[in-house]
């Protein structure tokens, strides 16, 4: 095993019962991300990039598999130990931002340290330092509902690494963003891969979204297909 | 926890998005927190009355089995022998020894016009000499052998007619109000004093008495006369202390507290049942808030804490409210009603600050019942509720 060895999925299978019938969504998912990496998953709707993205954060639960952390089992942790696992390791970062309405940009950020032992000024630094590398100190104040929807995805990622985990997820990040403004996004977790080192799987369905990440995974009916990269 | 208060911060901060639902909550409870401190107040303040009027160190005798002293006859023989008896405090004029009489006349109502009897209580020196609270507030004491009478403060605020000066006619007699009197709130002031002799010649009542009232040597030791009357073939009379005698009337009015409290808590039940609907609003509405901070890390016990605290925050809100309200408009309220001889007391709600723990209880109890179980749906909200569609 890779000391750079990320994620691993083996043999993951995830089914919903709905009434009376099984839906299976993946019979046999096999994966590995490495550190550093800057995955981008794409496929039709439905293929269930959300429900592979929700198992590799710990959101969701496979049916069967196994799924490795830095190489340590993740798939049958308690609730409560994959919640913690959750806040010390994952960023989450959005399609529609889930913000706080109620919280100002910078309470929003500060959010993930109150899992932490830090003190107040401490988070007050972290928060100062996330915010300014996404560009959007003079928006500390700022209520979500007083920025665009660029503004708000910045300070979705700001609260994404405040707390520096390890692993970026992101679920359709841009999708609910104009052009521009998706590619700023893009370039900002292209510079958070490159610069700061964070391991990054983004869905979406964009292939101009796809091309910031390093490699690109088609999900199809469950399955990873090969795909002729267009150019 | 940091997280837990910062969630309770959050919820009670999105309380706006939910504003009317939110207040329709707060008002429920204050509505059940008044109440229930109305009646618990009217009942207080009734026992109050009553209870502070009767002095332990005043035996009170009334003919066996008369229940109160409207219903009781005591002859003049009667009385001489009492004068007579042991353990009864003597004072230059002799043995501290007071019959008196007690008729019920009319009196009209303030506000709603309406008839309601008042007892009109007929004393002599020796009478007077033993009621050591009473203060005269205005005019002085009416002059025995005339139709002169003294109003207690009760009666005037409660009745037309009574002002100082005043003439009133009671059947075939006129009376002059000469003064007014209080006793320091009790029962006594709900009550009109003339002379003795006077009502027993107006009420053809001859040389007959109702009830005997005795200054005891020893406060609340009844033995030495107790004996006495039994041993006397001729003295067919119950013997109690005053203090005692009306805190058996009050407790007539023991009834309002328990309606209250069942008034009170089928309403409780309603407010319940809006607020649990308040709250399980308040959960969906902020599903998405709280699968998110699930999604960063916050645990379900945070969840679950922060739906309590906001359902706390509302019903204590009302309490607080209906506690507020029930003072404005209930405190030293007077009210009068039926004592134990179908006269009127007049008494004013008492809201003591113990009832005021009574209604935070309550309030606090609606709070946390109506939060429990959304709470529970919220700690169990599926996290992938952050990942759904739509804003
Ligand atoms: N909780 C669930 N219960 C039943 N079916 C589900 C559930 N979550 C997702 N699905 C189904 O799984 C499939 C994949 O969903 P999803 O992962 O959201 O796809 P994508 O994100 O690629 O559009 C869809 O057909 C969806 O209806
Ligand atoms: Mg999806």
């Amino acid at each position: 095993m890779s000391q750079d060895l990320l994620f691993q999925l083996n043999g993951v299978s995830k089914s919903f019962v709905k009434g009376k019938e099984e839906i299976s969504i993946f019979s046999d998912l096999n994966l590995t991300i490495e550190r550093g990496d800057f995955v981008a998953i794409m496929g039709p709707s439905g293929s269930g990039k959300t429900t592979l993205l929700n198992m590799l954060g710990g959101v969701d639960q496979p049916s069967g598999g196994e799924v490795s952390f830095d190489g340590a089992r993740v798939d049958n942790l308690s609730e409560s130990a994959l919640t913690r696992w959750r806040a010390h390791n994952i960023g989450f970062i959005f399609q529609f931002y889930n913000l706080m309405p109620m919280l100002n940009a910078a309470r929003n950020v500060e959010l993930p340290l109150l899992l932490t032992k830090l003190s107040k000024a401490q988070r007050r630094k972290n928060v100062e330092t996330a915010l300014a590398l996404v560009g959007l100190s003079d928006r500390a104040k700022h209520m979500p509902s007083e920025m665009s929807g660029g503004q708000q995805q910045r300070v979705a990622i700001a609260r994404a690494i405040v707390s520096d985990p390890k692993l970026l997820l992101c679920d359709e990040p841009t999708g609910d963003l104009d052009r521009t403004t998706a590619d700023e996004i893009l370039e900002m977790l292209q510079l958070l891969n490159r610069d700061h080192g964070k391991t990054i799987v983004m869905v979406t369905h964009d292939p101009a979204a796809a091309k910031y990440a390093n490699r690109t995974l088609h999900l199809d009916k469950g399955k990873f297909v090969q795909r002729e990269l267009v150019a | 926890m940091s997280q837990i208060a910062a969630v309770a911060v959050m919820n009670i901060r999105s309380l706006p998005r939910r504003l009317w639902m939110s207040l329709a909550m707060v008002l429920a409870s204050a509505v059940v927190v008044a109440i229930l401190l109305a009646f618990l107040a009217m009942a207080r303040g009734f026992e109050a009355t009553m209870s502070g009027a009767g002095s332990d160190a005043v035996a009170l005798m009334m003919r066996e089995g008369s229940q109160a002293e409207l219903n009781s006859v005591i002859g003049r023989d009667q009385v001489n022998l009492i004068e007579e008896a042991p353990g009864i405090a003597r004072d230059a004029d002799g043995p501290l020894v007071s019959p008196e009489l007690y008729v019920i006349v009319d009196g009209i109502k303030k506000g709603t016009g309406g008839k309601a009897n008042i007892p009109l209580r007929g004393l002599d020196a020796r009478g007077m000499a033993m009621r050591g609270n009473m203060q005269l507030l205005e005019g002085r004491m009416f002059t025995p052998g005339t139709n002169e009478m003294i109003v207690g403060a009760g009666i005037l605020r409660e009745f037309d007619g009574f002002q100082l000066g005043n003439e009133i006619r009671f059947g075939k007699n006129v009376w002059t109000v000469v003064g007014v009197f209080s006793t320091g709130g009790n029962v006594f002031e709900s009550e009109l004093w003339a002379d003795a002799k006077m009502i027993q010649s107006h009420y053809n009542r001859g040389s007959s008495y109702q009830t005997i009232r005795a200054q005891l040597e020893n406060p609340g030791n009844l033995e030495p006369l107790k004996a006495y009357i039994d041993a006397e073939p001729q003295l067919n009379l119950e013997l109690k202390t005053e203090s005692a005698y009306f805190a058996e009337q009050g407790k007539q009015l023991q009834y309002m507290a328990i309606f209250g409290r069942v008034i009170s808590f089928i309403m409780a039940l309603g407010a319940l049942a809006g607020a649990l609907n308040t709250m399980y609003t308040s959960v969906a509405d902020r599903a998405k808030e709280i699968a998110t901070l699930r999604a960063l890390g916050f645990g379900n016990f945070s969840a679950f804490c922060g739906t309590i605290a906001e359902a706390l925050v509302l019903a204590a809100a009302g309490g607080l409210l209906g506690s507020l309200a029930a003072f404005v408009f209930f405190d030293g309220l007077n009210a009068s009603t039926l004592g134990g001889s179908f006269t009127q007391v007049v008494f004013s709600f008492d809201m003591s600050p113990d009832l005021f723990v009574q209604g935070a209880v309550l309030a606090l109890l609606i709070g946390f019942l109506s939060g429990f179980f959304p709470a529970w749906r919220a700690a169990r909200m599926p996290v992938i509720v952050a990942f759904r569609n739509g804003a």
